[in-house]
């Protein structure tokens, strides 16, 4: 792709200009020229686009360039802050009606959005905060679209509502709304089928929905990978039936999601979530101001840490570097730190998220290094508990056994030792390591003893 | 959905689907050639404008622009009229689908149909069984989907209709087992034309594509002798990413073709013109709504003259003609 990196592009084309400590109005249109072009190339809405590019010129020309950056940086700096502007700084949470009164949330969007998908998905949420849901199948037109929802629901432990495909659909939501309100379900989600926003016909059949059960939530269900014509579908879905939020679906993809910016500008709409990937699990809370530095290409290093403050156990990780202090590096901390990392989604789900990774990935084969990860595990759970604390105690038949249990070539073992025992040289040369570092210190000190 | 215009000819039916994306570009293509009296920096920045908008991508447009400066240099073209006829042409010409196209028609085939989640395979699939039925070809289809929850069933539906034998398997059943077993069928009950359905997987999904690959393998191995057809199904309303997808998928099983779908929507489907300059692979069906009929073959000279039509100039603005 032609932009791996828009911080890489822009250091090129502003290679020889030294800081010049205001930018001028050549510096930022140059700079702005590269910008609108990632923006396009990230399916941001060619208006849209304009617009932006032309705020941002207006902001940036005459500002002082920051100590330490350079002009392009700094135009960089101010199109990110303009770009969060325009996404929102804040998540979105979905909004429910007061007290035990009953939600009725309405999916929309075109075919293949992912609106059966995401329904399914929401339900689970829904469930794990306590509320009682109730799914209802109104997609009436697509083969099969009905028992995908049940199965789906099966799976969440959600109710479906279903009257079969003969009924119109307004009449079941109708019927799911009162079956809802006898059962004391807070919440009933409507899964409606997909529908051309030029489909007159069909955009009345929401109207009706609306109208017939009294819907709290209207979430649009938008494909992140979506072109230019995000536009015209999320303004003509919001005008004609009103939306109050987006989902925006197949994140996981390598789409650079224009989409979201474009969604966001001609509806002014929040997204509240966003899919990533075919678990019913997979569907996170979105995060605007981050989608920003995914647009322009610069990787998600916040989302990243968010993760590692989540999930890492702090009391582990403390435990662990009290250990590496006295060095006492053993076999158990080395599963330890490796299942610290899976924690944070794996290796691939890592990488993908540093700047300027998530283009490169296929290249380095993650796979490869996931699975030798995995390998290395089933040496370690082959040792016994004594010669996991104590490695000196690996003789070759102690070694042969392990790699019996393991069902790995005794080389395998081996290796795995050889790099045991240069993580554990290493552990003690890490300048700052005896010193309190904090837990980021501790956790930097992990990554580097990886077997890759 | 509407049934109504089961028994119009291709051309109109083409027509119809394709009224809304023509009167888009059209409109747009139009204004520009009629508000420009001169070939000037602003009028091709219009051009690029309503290129870019039809997703054709930043790299396609200026490609095409930078061609047509050219030609417009070494003809000494100076109306935008002229201008335009250029651009038509040179579209077109990227565009055409070569006679062999269909060949998989013709012979004894096996056609594999890849994409991403929710780009219209199965339904292409569906459309596509009918179509060869009515030819009075012997189809089977595999259903290789295993894992979208009902997908197994959405496709049944389609062969019900058709009439056509489907081999299938249970939710969670390994794909690569559904298409030795389908091909074993074609093979045993003499098909002319075996179909092979896929679950949707994004192409950056690295086990995924693994399993893609095993399944084009079987295939190869288990049915060996007779045409192959690989189409990628990409949705119009994708953006610059169908490139990175057509790319992806073409590296696992060498694609022939491509499916443009929902194509009767607003969304413009430029990008095919991009899949088209950059992999060299013709699109050879576009997706215009729901119905078996609504799968036509792609036909360049058509489709550009209707984006770009000429002989519309004089009644503009019929958003619900056809």
């Amino acid at each position: 792709m032609a932009f791996d990196s828009l911080s890489e592009k822009l250091q090129n084309v502003f290679k020889n200009l030294r800081s010049k400590g205001r930018l001028t109005e050549d510096d930022v249109k140059t700079a702005l020229k590269e910008v609108k072009m990632a923006l396009l190339e990230a399916d941001v809405n060619f208006r849209v686009v304009k617009k932006f590019i032309k705020d941002v010129q207006e902001r940036a020309i005459g500002q002082d360039v920051m100590n330490g950056l350079n002009p392009g940086q700094m135009v960089i700096k101010i199109v990110n802050e303009e770009m969060v502007n325009l996404m929102g700084s804040e998540t979105t949470e979905l909004s429910f009606r007061p007290g035990r009164e009953l939600t009725v949330i309405m999916m929309a969007g075109l075919q293949g959005a992912g609106k059966t998908t995401t329904t399914a998905k929401i339900a689970g949420k829904l469930k794990a905060k306590g509320k009682k849901t109730l799914l209802a199948a109104c997609d009436v037109y697509r083969p099969a679209a009905i028992e995908q929802l049940q199965i789906n629901g099966e799976k969440q432990g959600v109710e479906v509502f279903s009257m079969g495909d003969k009924n119109r659909p307004s009449d079941i939501a109708k019927a799911a709304a009162e079956h809802a309100r006898k059962n004391d379900c807070n919440v009933l989600i409507i899964d409606t089928a997909g529908r051309l926003h030029v489909d007159e016909e069909m955009m009345e059949e929401l109207a009706e929905i609306k109208e017939a059960v009294d819907v709290f939530q209207t979430i649009l269900v938008v494909d992140a990978m979506t072109g230019q014509d995000a536009v015209n579908v999320a303004s003509t879905f919001n005008e004609k039936i009103g939306i109050d939020g987006v989902v925006l679906t197949k994140l996981d993809g390598d789409t650079r999601g224009g989409a979201a910016l474009s969604i966001r500008a001609v509806t002014g709409k929040p997204i509240l979530y966003a899919g990533m990937g075919e678990k019913l699990s997979d569907l996170e809370q979105f995060y605007p101001d981050r989608m920003a530095g995914r647009i322009l290409g610069m990787g998600d290093v916040l989302t990243m840490i968010e993760k590692a403050q989540e999930n890492l156990d702090e009391e582990k990780a403390k435990e662990l570097e009290q250990k590496m202090l006295k060095n006492e590096f053993d076999f158990d901390m080395y599963l330890e730190s490796m299942s610290q990392m899976k924690k944070l989604g794996g290796l691939s789900s890592l990488m993908g998220m540093m700047p300027g990774m998530g283009a490169k990935m296929p290249e380095i084969d993650t796979d490869e290094a996931e699975k030798s990860m995995k390998r290395i595990e089933a040496v370690i759970h082959s040792m016994t508990p004594q010669e996991r604390s104590n490695p000196n105690l690996l003789n070759p038949g102690r070694k042969n056994r392990i790699a019996k249990g393991a069902g790995v070539d005794i080389s395998e073992v081996n290796r795995l030792v050889k790099q045991f025992e240069q993580t554990k040289k290493m552990m003690k040369q890490i300048p700052g390591m005896g010193k309190k570092k904090g837990r980021r210190g501790g956790f930097g000190g992990m990554f580097k003893g990886f077997p890759m | 959905m509407s049934e109504e215009g089961k028994k119009k000819g291709f051309f109109s039916r083409l027509v119809e689907g394709l009224t809304k994306t023509r009167d888009n570009i059209v409109s747009g293509i139009d204004s520009v050639f009629r508000g420009f009296s001169k070939l000037d920096d602003e009028f091709y920045e219009e051009l690029e404008e309503i290129l870019i908008m039809g997703d054709l991508g930043v790299t396609a447009t200026e490609a095409i622009l930078d061609k047509l400066k050219e030609k417009v240099k070494e003809n000494h073209i100076k109306e935008p009229a002229e201008c335009k006829q250029l651009l038509i042409d040179s579209i077109r010409e990227q565009m055409q689908v070569e006679q062999t196209a269909y060949r998989f028609e013709e012979e004894k085939s096996v056609v594999l149909v890849i994409g991403v989640n929710g780009v219209g395979k199965t339904t292409t699939v569906g459309k596509l069984a009918g179509k060869l039925k009515d030819q009075g070809k012997k189809v089977i289809i595999a259903g290789a989907d295993t894992f979208r929850a009902a997908a197994g069933n959405q496709l049944k539906e389609w062969a019900n209709r058709s009439g056509v034998d489907m081999i299938g398997g249970a939710e969670g059943a390994d794909p690569g087992a559904v298409v030795y077993d389908a091909a074993a069928a074609a093979k045993a009950r003499n098909a002319d034309v075996l179909l092979v359905d896929t679950a949707g997987r994004l192409h950056n999904k690295k086990n995924l594509m693994n399993e893609l690959g095993k399944i084009n393998r079987i295939l190869e191995k288990e049915y060996p002798d007779v045409y192959r057809e690989t189409l990628v199904v990409l949705d119009a309303t994708t953006g610059q990413n169908a490139l990175a997808q057509a790319r992806e998928f073409s590296d696992v099983a060498k694609i022939s073709g491509i499916v443009l779908t929902k194509m009767d929507g607003t969304a413009k489907g430029g990008i095919a013109v991009a899949v088209q300059s950059e992999l060299h692979v013709p699109v050879k069906y576009i997706g215009v709504g729901e119905t078996i009929d609504d799968l036509q073959k792609f036909d360049a000279d058509e489709f550009v003259n209707a984006l770009f039509d000429v002989q519309k100039e004089g009644e503009e603005n019929h958003a619900d003609a056809g």
